[in-house]
């Protein structure tokens, strides 16, 4: 995949959240999972020109499965602005996928205080879901065999790429 | 002393107990001050807790006084979602004549998952470590005269949040070196985390005469010790332990070696001033510097919390992976 067709998912998606959360409304916060999550979240905060600070979220410390795998090698800080009470929230990830991390991501939200509404846009959408979470902005839609991952690296230029698996 | 250096580590390198810093490798300490900065933020919002530790039963094993300690590794454990059990051991079983292993045994059979643990003995966190099970993890909250681990990460942390990069920095480590468990520890974090120069100063009487093994520079004289430093820490000087001939009297060593404005001077401008509490005013630090700009006495106690969070939660995470052989 080409980082071109990216940037064109990444305008579509820029245009369906400014449809969503037009000018008159009051201004959503922007908040992206750490790592891919905030790449993508950068990109679509700077298309929809937010004025206030991107937020970025590291679930380390919610996660459900820190019994069986210890502490994630590489932990990062969340950085949410403290007013996010009453607050339209979009939540911004690169893969949604069993939708763990996401109920993570609200259950850490929370902690910052209750938020209005949380709208959650992600680059891809693809199968697999364990848990009753979708979303309500989808760059791709990819249906792929169980152990195949599908990777963002970045952040410039983003790119995708596709691990394991018997496909090419 | 290689026991000491794998039990720590599961054979993944991962940490499973926190007993001393002696024996972690660079990697190891910088992973708990990066986690550590990550829990701080913690501490800044509306809920100061993480799911992370729920269903967890923490033991803080306090054979040995302390408040300080014992509330920091409280405060933290519940900001981890874990429940926490307070022992003071030394107004407990053992007074009525409970053998340690039978009192561990016992705590064992409420399942707990972690001892925190502060004794008068140098060696006893270790010990206990030994004696439980594969699924506690122990950490060291002081052990005699030998390591005090988590205060000397909580210092790192702060160290590290005034100056990013060790590698340039002159530490100096001034007073009662000999019993301090604080000092060996920050001895050792400070050279593993290559620190330019670790200096410890004091009288002839209050270090102990095999120093120079760990790598530092003695000095005896405030003027020359402190000269070009980065980082002043200043120890307590522990009145419990003056009962010997080590010090003439407490007015003498505030003479010649209590940090006063005059000779904090001594030391870079940009030096910070640090003191691992409690802090007696007037014998080893003045008043107006403790109190002053370059102290950072205060953020110790914060960064305290967020350290030990970092430390419990690294060590839970590999419970059930054992320690290495």
């Amino acid at each position: 995949m080409t980082t071109h067709n990216i940037e064109a998912v990444l305008d579509d998606m820029a245009d369906k959240l400014m449809a969503m959360f037009p000018a008159s409304s009051a201004e959503p916060l922007m908040i992206g999972i750490h790592t891919g999550g905030v790449w993508v979240a950068e990109a679509l905060h700077k298309r929809m020109a937010l004025s206030e600070p991107l937020g970025t979220l590291n679930i380390s410390f919610y996660r459900d499965d820190f019994t069986r795998i210890g502490m994630h090698p590489q932990v990062r800080p969340s950085t949410v602005s403290h007013d996010i009470e009453g607050r339209s929230i979009i939540l911004v990830d690169d893969v949604l996928y069993t939708g763990r991390t996401i109920r993570a991501a609200i259950n850490e939200i929370f902690d910052y205080g209750r938020p209005g509404s949380i709208t959650l846009a992600s680059l891809i959408e693809r199968d697999g879901r364990e848990l009753p979470i979708q979303a309500d902005v989808v760059g791709l839609h990819m249906t792929l065999e169980k152990d195949q991952q599908i990777k963002l690296t970045g952040p410039s230029p983003l790119a995708l790429s596709l691990i394991g698996g018997s496909a090419p | 002393m290689s026991y000491r250096q794998n039990i720590q580590l599961t054979p993944e390198k991962n940490l499973k107990h926190f007993l001393a810093i002696e024996g972690l490798p660079r990697a190891v300490l910088m992973k708990i001050l990066d986690t550590a900065e990550s829990f701080s933020s913690v501490g800044e919002r509306a809920v100061k807790k993480v799911p992370i530790l729920r269903g967890k039963t923490i033991v803080n094993l306090f054979f040995e006084n302390s408040t300080r300690t014992r509330t920091t590794f409280e405060l933290a454990a519940k900001r981890l979602s874990a429940d926490v059990l307070n022992l003071n051991i030394a107004v407990s079983a053992t007074s009525k004549g409970e053998s340690l292993l039978d009192t561990l045994s016992n705590l064992e059979a409420m399942q707990s998952d972690m001892f925190v643990v502060r004794h008068a003995q140098s060696g006893a966190a270790h010990f206990i470590a030994q004696n439980s099970p594969d699924h506690i993890s122990v950490i060291n909250a002081g052990d005699g005269c030998h390591a005090h681990p988590t205060q000397a990460m909580l210092d790192m942390f702060t160290i590290r949040r005034h100056f990013d990069d060790f590698y340039p920095l002159k530490v100096a480590i001034v007073g009662d070196i000999l019993h301090s468990r604080v000092a060996r520890s920050q001895i050792h974090a400070l050279t593993t985390l290559g620190a330019n120069e670790v200096r410890v100063i004091a009288p002839k009487t209050l270090i102990p005469v095999d120093i120079t093994s760990m790598g530092v520079h003695v000095y005896h004289d405030m003027q020359q010790g402190l000269k070009d430093v980065d980082v002043v820490i200043i120890l307590r000087l522990q009145k419990e332990r003056m009962g010997g001939a080590f010090l003439p009297s407490m007015q003498e060593y505030y003479q010649t070696y209590g940090l006063t404005e005059e000779k904090l001077g001594y030391a870079k401008d940009s030096a910070i001033v640090m003191h691992p509490g409690p802090i007696n005013r007037g014998v080893e630090i003045a008043s107006s510097v403790a109190d002053g700009p370059r102290s950072v006495i205060l953020k110790q106690v914060t960064n305290g919390i967020a350290v030990r969070m970092a430390i419990m939660s690294m060590t839970m995470g590999t419970a059930g992976q054992g320690a290495s052989a």
